[in-house]
């Protein structure tokens, strides 16, 4: 898969979170944080993080997603590991 | 009744059903002799032994988002469905209590009545749970690995799920119970609600049962057993109790959820009273794990038992909602236990139905459904009709309502709703009218 810029992660990104949990797209912005803005619980961001490795084609260890507070966050750790 | 105890109303009432989406359109429906009862479109359903069943009329998905479908089986997202419309029919606002659940409406009343969290109870019961779920889920297990798993799986199989999400949607911390005992699991529901209000556990309960496992392996299953009716090319017509040529049961799927509210509680908030839920009773045959005594001395014993804890005489029944699932042995033999139960003079007297006719087999879901059924009878004062009867059984000799719905005297009047599971469980609740 090629190399997904910033907004094409983020768009992405946007679109998993509406179709799991039904937050509109305009709402995710890279300041966001998962539980204390966007209001998303532990078991929904173990499904968004499935749904982000099958679209990003990247792994994300249970380790790492604990440390993925922020959109921002998410955005950054799929870059590294695509390029 | 004893004097001494609390009266216990029904005060709300809901339902999703394969005869409509929500109560108001299943009870017309079935007073005009509709079926629920349609051929399955899957791929592959003509190897099946049975290719019909009675699916909900209306599909979650028209009521629900799909954010919220995603985290629920689907006897879970029809349990809510119910409960939220036996909710707000009761003119409940949305409780203080409970924190609710994501993304979820919290269904209520303008300016409704509250109740407190503290004093409101969930009894909902499935007879099977979360089957589609378990299943789906073993497929994308195998298909893809444990870590593609729904971290949701759990809480959707489980069978208490729907009572959890009601609990949680309406805040109600008396109690969340799910009693699971096949076919009768709703009838000991309505039981239980009606103990925890007299026993003063709770002033409001929410009550009922769930069901939805019509899946291919569900499917093949009963067909396994024989215990279902093969008339694959007239669906309609094929769930037809007491009739000569009845040939097995046929799969529902459907959620009914009633408000239960002791009379003290919902006299002082001038709530609706549908009528009252005046006692259950229970027994076990143990006999066998799937037929039922054939001497009907269990099923018996739950009508007995359900009139004393109603504290009513036989003579002051004019119904009973029959199981009557539809099958060959069950539905005459039911007959000898109503006979057995209330005695011959009492028993020529009610008025007996069997909406399985229309409605199919709900499983878990059908004590709470039938129930409402037999407390709307009273209210209405008309009992509905067995559908599909056109040759009627040699051995019946009590009072079948068929053909057209049946008028019920005016002045007080009480009535039984049976329900009867695998395992032997027997479950008979009384109801009387609001005068």
């Amino acid at each position: 898969m090629a190399v997904a810029t910033e907004q094409q992660i983020l768009d992405g990104l946007a679109e998993i979170i509406d179709e799991i949990v039904g937050i509109d797209k305009s709402e995710v912005t890279p300041e966001k944080n998962f539980i204390d803005d966007l209001d998303i619980d532990s078991l929904s961001m173990v499904e968004i993080a499935v749904a982000a490795q099958d679209r990003f084609d990247v792994e994300i260890p249970d380790d790492e997603l604990r440390n993925l507070k922020t959109v921002k966050d998410v955005i950054n750790f799929v870059q590294n590991l695509q390029s | 009744m004893s004097k001494s105890q609390t009266r216990v109303a029904v005060t709300g009432l809901g339902a999703t059903t394969p005869l409509g989406g929500d109560m108001p359109s299943t009870w017309s429906a079935l007073l005009a002799g509709e079926s629920g009862i349609r051929k399955l479109d899957w791929e592959g359903v003509d190897d099946l032994p049975v290719q019909f069943a009675a699916t909900l009329k209306v599909d979650p998905s028209e009521v629900m988002p799909k954010q919220n479908l995603r985290r629920l089986d689907r006897n879970q997202a029809i349990a809510l469905i119910a409960a939220r419309e036996a909710w707000a029919s009761a003119g409940f606002a949305v409780p203080a209590g409970g924190k609710g659940q994501k993304g979820m409406d919290r269904p209520g009343v303008d300016g409704g009545f509250t109740v407190d969290g503290e004093r409101l109870g969930v009894v909902l019961s499935s007879g099977i749970g979360g089957l589609h779920t378990a299943l789906n889920s073993y497929d994308v297990f195998r298909e893809k690995g444990w870590s593609r798993v729904s971290p949701f799986t759990v809480p959707m199989l489980m069978p208490n799920g729907a009572s959890g999400h009601v609990g949680i949607e309406f805040g109600a911390m008396a109690g969340s119970h799910a009693l699971v005992s096949a076919c009768a699991s709703s009838g000991e529901a309505v039981g239980y609600a009606i103990d925890m209000i007299r026993a003063g556990r709770a002033d409001v309960v929410i009550c009922g049962g769930t069901e939805s496992c019509i899946h291919p392996l569900q499917m093949a299953s009963f067909g396994a057993m024989r215990a279902m009716s093969t008339r694959n090319e007239e669906p309609a017509r094929a769930s037809r109790p007491y009739d000569k040529n009845r040939d097995g049961f046929v799969l529902g799927e459907g959620a009914a959820v009633m408000i239960l509210e002791s009379e003290e509680h919902a006299r002082a908030r001038g709530a609706q009273i549908h009528g009252f839920a005046s006692g259950c009773g229970y027994s076990g045959d143990a006999y066998d794990i799937v037929l039922p005594d054939p001497s009907g001395s269990g099923q018996a014993k739950a009508m007995q038992r359900a009139l004393k804890d109603a504290g009513l005489e036989p003579a002051d029944l004019v119904h009973i909602n029959a199981h009557a699932t539809s099958t060959p042995a069950g539905d005459v033999a039911e007959l000898a236990s109503i006979k057995a139960g209330l005695g011959e003079e009492a028993a020529r007297q009610v008025v007996i139905t069997a909406t399985k006719s229309m409605t199919g087999h709900l499983l878990g879901g059908a004590g709470a459904l039938e129930s409402i059924f037999t407390v709307l009878a009273l209210k209405e004062g008309v009992v509905p009709f067995v559908a599909n009867l056109e040759d009627l059984d040699d051995e019946v000799d009590l009072d079948i309502a068929r053909d057209e719905p049946r008028k019920l005297p005016d002045g007080p009047a009480a009535a039984l709703n049976n329900s009867f599971g695998f395992g032997g469980h027997n479950v008979s609740v009384a109801f009387e009218r609001a005068l």
